[in-house]
């Protein structure tokens, strides 16, 4: 999105700088420069009511923070090159004492609506769409020449629908009485968190009780719009949540698959699992640097590569753990508990050794920053509907591999009675290995997943292997389908709880929550029927 | 080369037979111990590895100028790895042990109190870099970071003022552990008398390492819609801030609409987030690495060629100072002074001498020790994020100012004396 922006930016400063040479009004450029903040706002203001659209890279460059003075003139740098302000013309050399004009968010908020009032009129679509956007709320009354221009010459209905409501937002801020009611009603299409703002200062109580807004039609009005924008917010909010939790979930299923595999369908209690997750996390940040090191240009595909590469790290290092320790302490839970604990504290100390302790930076490639506006209080971010696609893809390609392959039948029948197993040929050994890879591979991406989210350091793996656990024993040890369901409920439930108590009280309400249904129900939410497992 | 190998070997030999003998306050010849406490892994790690490496470069250039009182300092590093009650042992060992003259260390309050009892039991003596919720004075402590006042209230007043946008409506948010929650208590109290009251504030809290913030901004963007502006004081300290930010990126919640202002959150914690998304939101702090003046420049660059040299990730590519490591690096070198001026190492006759120490601080000001309060006088300066991870300062105070580590916010508190209280009543 910032990118997309950026362009518009470069593409429309273009565009704009061959004009820019019939030159602004050099009082008002150097008032920008070097007035205070509130004479700066006053010159913004001032371009917004001559509609002056070739002020738009000056204002622009200003908020980037890239106008700086030397004496007199006020320069725009960018990249070791200066244009003068005023005229647009380009600068031999640089001036060697240059001071930084410094914005702050309340000019930076001013600029942002005056380029946004002045796009109102570009040619392009997009540019226009975003301008809207921008304006929904900041709209003022020195914008209303503009706003109105653009309503003639419009012809997109959506805009169109759209300017009339920043129209509407100006007149509730002007003082005619009529107009004012117009406005409010007009506003109660609208959807946006903005307007229930602007609404709902209308209906503030100052301290003693009374209303700041003296005329009751107005305040009437305003309640009853505000009611139609409160219902439609609602919904917002709602999918919101729901999304938060499904993405919750979602990055639990993944973290608590493998372990699905290992423990539930193999018995191994595998105390190692949070650092088979870490391992795939710094094996997704090794890939990362070979990208950047040796192919910048392909760096946003350095996902695709690491998925594989985080698989098969994990799944190697979880296949030496299985044939040169576990294999020995098969039927031994507790040993197996302590040993691969101990192979933990290991692990962990290995990466810190060799990455060193302090978290490392793995970038989220520029396809997976930013979201999608679904409502326009609702932003559902890249990175976690791709993890949300991904855990869905990876519980398709297990199930498929358990169910529909050779090697899913063997893990099946072992797991169901080895001993017949190994009667009929099935080399159980070697299954056992196989197996115990493909649980800790799964792991390796959660990892790949999660490094996208969080913070990648030698600890990652302990804050997951307790929620792993959880999700494995709540959703009924054996089972995949119980692993889904629970982690989407324990993803949704944390959510639910979070939003209505706190992080803190949400992470001990679950906790309890799971230690009081264990103790009804020990055989988890799914039980196996028929013969038990641990035979 | 081979006098050189016997010195050290003598030194060595000294220095166990000072350790046998036990007798605390026989150093071995020519060197002085000094202890460094801070976590290098775990949650504080993105915070603390710097000032470690910081103060290494202190004492290394301490050291170049022939030491102190001719004595060659000689760091202790430990790595207390974000474990609380780790620190306090690892304190009692420096003390015990290594018998080490003076510890800088500590970032997180929790850790501060979780060896404030060694240090008073054992008489040592901890230099503390990092802002803090006061509510405290030791006689073994010096506090070189900003106490409330020279920072929390300060910035709330920003954002309260023309400039900062005029904030009716505010969010407290924090990880769950002492600083955070007294901050808030503090300024909450602040908050009410200026007038806002509790229907305006929401106080949110998360645990330690948190990392998924989604809900938690959608509150948020719930609590700003409702007529009034609104901006958020963001308490939040460790890893946490990185998935913080980067949730707020995504969601697209801007500095313009919701500011968020954050005083644990300096150039280093910013280093792994794509900052164009935060233009705007804020800190305070009492010192930036943009801050122009001669002092500055000479301590970033010495910090640049000092990582360059000892390899330091991260750093050596992109040297970063921030607030923290400034009053680490004041601390060490006003250690030094006082004890020049008491002219022994002793506990107490340094406690005396710190007293009205100035020095010329990379901030820009000469600041001093107060003569009572084991506090800095510091200046306020307020940043906002730049595209580049750098913070432009917007607003700070004339000069200086005093700490007052006993909020006048928490009732009760004016009876308190602003120095320590004497522990002659204890023995």
């Amino acid at each position: 999105m910032q990118n997309l922006l950026r362009a518009l930016v470069l593409v429309l400063g273009l565009g704009v700088t061959p004009l820019a040479v019939a030159a602004l009004d050099a009082g008002l450029v150097s008032q920008l420069a070097f007035g205070s903040n509130d004479e700066k706002i006053a010159a913004i203001r001032a371009f917004v009511e001559r509609g002056e659209a070739s002020a738009t890279p000056l204002l622009t460059a200003l908020a980037e923070g890239q106008v700086q003075t030397s004496g007199e003139r006020v320069l725009i740098v960018v990249d070791e090159a200066a244009t003068d302000a005023v005229t647009g013309e380009k600068l031999a050399s640089l001036p060697e004492t240059r001071d930084d004009v410094i914005v702050n968010n309340r000019v930076r908020g001013a600029i942002a609506n005056a380029v946004a009032a002045l796009r109102l009129l570009a040619p392009q679509r997009d540019v226009r769409v975003q301008a809207v956007k921008e304006l929904e709320t900041g709209a003022n009354v020195a914008m209303l020449p503009l706003v109105k221009r653009a309503l003639e010459k419009e012809t997109d209905a959506e805009l169109k629908a759209a300017l009339e409501l920043i129209a509407a937002t100006i007149q509730v801020k002007s003082g005619d009485k009529a107009a004012r009611l117009e406005g409010i009603r007009a506003l109660a299409a609208s959807d946006s968190p903005g307007t229930r703002s602007l609404l709902g200062a209308i209906l503030l109580k100052d301290k003693a009780g009374k209303f700041v807004e003296p005329d009751a039609e107005i305040r009437e009005a305003a309640a009853l719009s505000m009611k139609a924008v409160q219902g439609r917010l609602a919904w917002g909010e709602r999918a919101g949540l729901l999304f938060a939790g499904v993405s919750l979930g979602s990055v639990l299923l993944l973290a608590a698959l493998g372990l699905a595999i290992t423990y539930g369908l193999m018995g191994v209690i595998n105390m190692a699992h949070g650092e088979m997750i870490m391992i795939g996390a710094y094996a997704t940040y090794v890939v990362q640097n070979l990208f950047r090191a040796y192919a910048p240009g392909a760096f946003d595909f350095y996902l695709l590569a690491a998925i594989p590469a985080a698989f098969i790290a994990s799944a190697l290092v979880g296949m030496a753990l299985e044939r040169s320790v576990i294999r020995y302490l098969y039927g031994r839970p507790l040993e197996t508990l302590l040993a691969t604990w101990g192979i933990s504290l290991m692990l962990i100390q290995a990466v810190r050794t060799i990455f060193g302790a302090q978290n490392v930076q793995v970038e989220n490639p520029s396809w997976m920053s930013g979201g999608i506006n679904l409502m326009a209080n609702v932003v559902l971010p890249w990175n976690r509907i791709m993890i949300i696609g991904f855990a869905a893809l990876v519980v398709i390609a297990i199930s498929l591999l358990l169910t529909r392959t050779r090697l899913g039948l063997f893990v099946r029948g072992v797991t169901q009675n080895r001993a017949m197993a190994s009667c009929v040929g099935v080399p159980t050994g070697r299954v056992d290995t196989w197996a115990f890879g493909l649980g800790t591979g799964v792991a390796g991406l959660a990892g790949c997943a999660i490094s996208q989210i969080g913070n990648v350091g030698p600890e990652l793996g302990q804050s997951y292997i307790v929620d792993s656990f959880m999700v494995v024993v709540f959703g009924g040890v054996g089972q995949l389908a119980g692993t889904v369901v629970a982690a989407l409920g324990l993803g949704l439930v944390n959510k639910l709880l979070e939003s209505w108590s706190g992080a803190v009280i949400a992470k001990i309400a679950v906790l309890v929550f799971i230690v009081l249904f264990i103790q009804k129900r020990p055989q988890g939410l799914f039980a196996l029927k028929g013969r038990a497992v641990e035979a | 080369m081979e006098r050189r190998v016997f010195l050290k070997k003598l030194v060595v030999t000294a220095a166990v037979a000072a350790a046998i003998g036990g007798t605390p306050s026989v150093y071995a010849k020519d060197t002085v111990k000094v202890g460094i406490l801070h976590s290098l892994s775990g949650t504080m790690a993105i915070s603390e590895t710097a000032l470690k490496d910081v103060a290494l470069m202190t004492i290394e250039e301490i050291n170049a100028k022939g030491g102190v009182m001719g004595y060659q300092i000689e760091p202790v590093v430990v790595d207390p790895a974000s474990n609380w009650p780790l620190f306090a042992e690892k304190a009692r060992q420096l003390l015990t042990q290594d018998k080490v003259a003076v510890v800088f260390g500590c970032w997180t309050s929790v850790s501060r109190k979780s060896v404030l009892p060694v240090f008073e039991e054992l008489n040592g003596l901890l230099f503390y870099p990092v802002q803090y919720e006061g509510e405290e004075i030791s006689k073994n402590v010096f506090y070189t970071g900003a106490a409330p006042n020279q920072q929390a209230i300060p910035a709330v007043e920003y954002l309260m003022s023309k400039d900062g946008g005029e904030a009716k409506r505010w969010v407290l948010l924090g990880t769950d552990y002492v600083y955070p929650r007294t901050t808030n208590k503090i300024l909450r109290a602040f908050l009410h008398s200026k007038g806002v009251t509790d229907a305006d504030i929401m106080e949110e809290y998360t645990p330690f390492g948190h990392s998924d913030y989604q809900t938690i901004i959608a509150k948020i963007k719930t609590f700003a819609s409702a007529g009034k502006k609104t901006a958020v004081v963001s308490t939040i300290n460790g890893d946490s801030n990185v998935p913080f930010y980067k949730e707020l990126g995504n969601q697209g919640l801007k500095a313009t609409d919701v500011p968020v202002v954050a005083f644990s959150v300096g150039e280093e914690e910013l280093r792994g987030v794509d900052t164009k998304p935060l233009v705007g939101h804020l800190a305070a702090w009492n010192y930036f690495m943009s801050v122009k003046n001669p002092t500055n420049t000479e301590f970033t660059k010495k910090w640049a060629a000092y990582a360059k040299a000892k390899n330091i990730p991260g750093q050596k590519d992109k040297p970063l100072t921030n607030d923290p490591m400034e009053a680490t690096y004041v601390g060490i070198h006003m250690w030094k002074q006082a004890v020049e001026k008491a002219k022994s190492f002793d506990v107490d006759k340094v406690t005396v001498a710190m007293a009205g120490q100035t020095f010329k601080a990379p901030d820009g000001y000469t600041i001093q020790m107060d003569a009572k309060n084991h506090h800095l006088h510091k200046p306020v300066m307020i940043g906002e994020v730049k595209s580049d991870g750098q913070f432009n300062v917007v607003w700070k105070t004339k000069g200086p100012i005093k700490a007052q580590p006993w909020s006048p916010y928490i009732p009760g508190n004016e009876a308190k004396k602003d120095e320590p209280a004497r522990m002659a009543a204890k023995k």
